[in-house]
């Protein structure tokens, strides 16, 4: 494990919402009064995959006397943006709300944590840029919210959960997609479950233990599911920044498609190109956690993925992916550390991009005589 | 055939040794199942047939590709389905490669997936009359595997007995991976007592019909590209399942055959598992061993549908980290994905690594003298 370089940007980092009270004045009159006078205002809206307790939910010593981990944002400046020397992070909010199959209510609470954040956080802390967290279910719905927050530049991407109703590429959800790609936003898509179905092919496994290691086959029926139903061709801007996903498992799944495309692309016309060259083009990975054992192997994966730009730095903050303060597993070489603390992501974020631009201009005017 | 290989055998005048992991026999009609089955249940199949967790009968929801997923070679010209004419399987494939023994894998009509448990036992004995009468007997070099519906155990562990004492053809016990709960769980583990009691290897293959659930937790595709992939996806579920109840401390002697499941995912399953178990391993406090290392000791993987890394010596790290004694060749005859055991193993290996693929490691696992 090594430190990570001053002015990196952490692509996973997860403010918490502390609770409803919080969003309550970030809601209209209807919905505070509709939600108080069912008691959902006193609910946690605490996703199963993330709850507290768990052990991977928060590293030791980032949990906090004064609440859930990451819903301070004093604490979360120092442990998550002065301790790594962050230039830029990307908050993403992980809220129970997706869950809920009430799609009015769901969108509501989604945007009240998209208003929670703009108000409480971005204003608060100029290194961190935030997802627009929605419910994909009435996709519809989700993209109006990304149309009512993609004015505010500082909201970089679109976030959803990787398990939900149906594999992500599917039509229902391209409203989402289409609004995504107008206003140059990547999909990230985060580990988790609504559980609408079983975590296994099989059923319900026994143990938390189980569901978090079946986040890996998720993201891989996800990333299947974007390429069979044509998101890159229909929406070529379409950027997937896959979190907190590991990605040792990427290799097998380019080999697979790459393969199984040859037989099945008469059914899926519109893939016009081997599958693994669309991965690398289309899709992101972030760095934690890394499921590589030591660096030997790591470099393997990369090797085998074929390419150094699918990787983005990330802490995942405050959930424990590594102990201290090195975020970067060991063995990775110089060029490769730049390339995926800085390069990778500016070259995945259109609007990060944008800020970059802008402040090398601003310097460039300082320096002119 | 390829006039190259063609060409090579007539000079060397020597046909490949092999073990075929994988031959999909098939009943002509359900007729051939009537010598099997009680005046009982020919009656119920005939009025009631099967009784399956899917919308139609018949046929999948997920069509197959070219020729209902069959080589189109592979039809007899007497009528009836692929797999169903011993003399033409023995011509395409176990006389013509040089088979010295193929594992027989029964997938139609066995019961695996018969919501009613007693027709779904009456169905499993009969299919493993059948494959003993109408190929075993037929052909010495066949081997059977029992199949019993994994839902109704008590019924599995008698046919397991008396199977395993009847017949040394029968070699391993067939049951679909596509269950109603993840095969880990206690519901299944008098049929592990019963396999390692008998001294005889479990043997999973991806089921065409599902016990309910999809391939994963991200909901139910659209296309058979995304059902395909899920037969190696799902695996993982079933594969976690096992080895986090702690199967394999209570039965250390249990084997486990992957059948068409894909390979190259089991690595990074492996690193996966060791890191998630690391964090969370106060909930699973019986297993002895990392993860990682119940999987390599208790499970062994078939070749086909072999994988095709861009650059081929990558596959030469994916074995290294499975281990080269726990590949085995398999075919699928007659499936459409067939894999011609000249050509499968396509990429730089030692004479005896090659050897050790082709048949040397099903002989160690299945006893072959």
């Amino acid at each position: 494990m090594m430190k990570v370089p001053s002015g990196s940007i952490d692509c996973d980092v997860h403010p918490a919402v502390p609770g409803m009270a919080a969003l309550m004045p970030h809601l209209d009159a209807f919905w505070r009064e509709h939600l108080a006078e069912r008691y959902i205002d006193q609910s946690p809206f605490t996703l199963q995959s993330y709850a507290p307790s768990l052990p991977h939910s928060a590293r030791p010593d980032w949990r906090s006397a004064k609440g859930v981990a990451g819903s301070d944002l004093e604490v979360f400046r120092a442990q998550a943006l002065d301790a790594f020397g962050t230039r830029l992070a990307i908050a993403n909010v992980l809220y129970g709300a997706v869950a809920l199959f009430n799609n009015d209510m769901a969108a509501a609470l989604c945007a009240a944590v998209n208003n929670w954040v703009a108000r409480e956080w971005l204003d608060h802390e100029p290194r961190l840029r935030a997802s627009i967290l929605v419910a994909p279910e009435n996709a519809e719905l989700a993209a109006g919210e990304i149309e009512r927050c993609a004015g505010d530049q500082r909201f970089v991407q679109v976030l959803l959960l990787v398990m939900g109703d149906h594999p992500l590429g599917h039509r229902n959800y391209w409203p989402i997609y289409r609004a995504a790609e107008r206003h140059g936003l990547p999909i990230g898509i985060h580990a988790g479950s609504t559980f609408r179905h079983a975590p296994t092919g099989s059923g319900w496994p026994s143990y938390h233990v189980e569901d978090s290691i079946l986040q890996a086959p998720a993201f891989e029926d996800t990333v299947v599911s974007f390429l069979a139903e044509g998101v890159f061709q229909k929406f070529p801007g379409t950027k997937l920044v896959l979190m907190e996903a590991g990605f040792a498992w990427l290799p097998a799944l380019m080999w697979r498609t790459n393969r199984s495309w040859r037989g099945v692309r008469t059914e899926v016309p519109w893939i016009d190109r081997p599958p693994a060259d669309i991965v690398r083009d289309h899709v992101r990975v972030t760095l934690q956690p890394v499921d590589a054992p030591n660096g030997e192997v790591l470099n393997r994966v990369i090797d085998h993925i074929r390419s150094d730009e699918l990787i983005l730095f990330s802490t995942d903050y405050p959930h424990w992916q590594f102990d201290g303060e090195d975020a970067l597993p060991a063995g990775l070489s110089d060029a490769m550390i730049r390339k995926i603390t800085v390069d990778n992501p500016l070259a995945t974020y259109p609007r990060l991009r944008a800020d970059a631009n802008q402040e090398r201009a601003e310097l460039r005017r300082e320096a002119a005589p | 055939m390829n006039k190259a290989l063609a060409e090579r055998e007539t000079q060397t005048g020597q046909k490949l040794s092999f073990v075929d992991c994988d031959i999909h026999p098939v009943p002509r009609s359900p007729k051939d199942l009537q010598p099997y089955l009680s005046a009982r249940w020919r009656e119920h199949a005939e009025t009631f047939g099967g009784h399956v967790c899917q919308g139609l009968i018949g046929q999948l929801p997920f069509p197959r590709m070219m020729a209902a997923g069959m080589r189109a070679d592979s039809y007899p010209s007497n009528g009836g389905p692929p797999g169903c004419d011993l003399e033409l399987m023995q011509r395409q494939h176990l006389d013509a490669h040089g088979c010295e023994a193929g594992f027989l894998v029964a997938l139609t009509r066995s019961g695996m997936d018969e919501r009613n448990l007693e027709f779904g036992a009456a169905l499993a004995h009969a299919i493993n009359d059948w494959q003993l009468h109408d190929w075993v007997a037929k052909d010495n070099r066949l081997k059977a595997g029992i199949v019993v519906p994994q839902e109704y155990p008590e019924f599995a562990v008698t046919e397991i007995d008396q199977r395993a004492a009847e017949n040394a053809a029968f070699r391993q016990v067939i049951l679909s991976p596509r269950a109603s709960e993840p095969l880990g769980r206690r519901k299944y583990w008098p049929i592990y007592q019963a396999i390692e009691r008998n001294n005889l290897v479990l043997g999973l293959h991806p089921a065409g019909l599902s016990g309910g659930h999809p391939t994963s937790g991200t909901g139910w595709g659209t296309y058979y590209m995304q059902e395909h992939y899920g037969f190696s996806s799902s695996f993982a579920g079933n594969v976690v399942s096992l080895i986090m109840e702690g199967v394999f401390e209570r039965y250390p002697g249990l084997k486990v055959a992957m059948i068409e499941t894909g390979f190259s995912w089991a690595p990074s399953l492996g690193w996966r598992m060791d890191r998630e178990w690391e964090r969370n391993r106060k909930e699973t406090p019986h297993l002895r061993q990392r993860p990682s290392e119940y999987l390599h000791k208790h499970f062994w993987f078939c070749t086909q549908p072999m994988e095709e890394p861009e650059d081929p010596a990558h596959l030469n790290d994916i074995f290294d980290w499975i281990g080269w004694d726990r590949m085995m060749y398999s075919s699928d005859y007659p499936h459409w994905d067939y894999d011609d055991p000249r050509v499968a193993l396509n990429f730089k290996m030692t004479p005896a690594q090659r050897a050790a693929i082709l048949r040397e490691n099903a002989r160690a696992l299945y006893r072959l003298s």
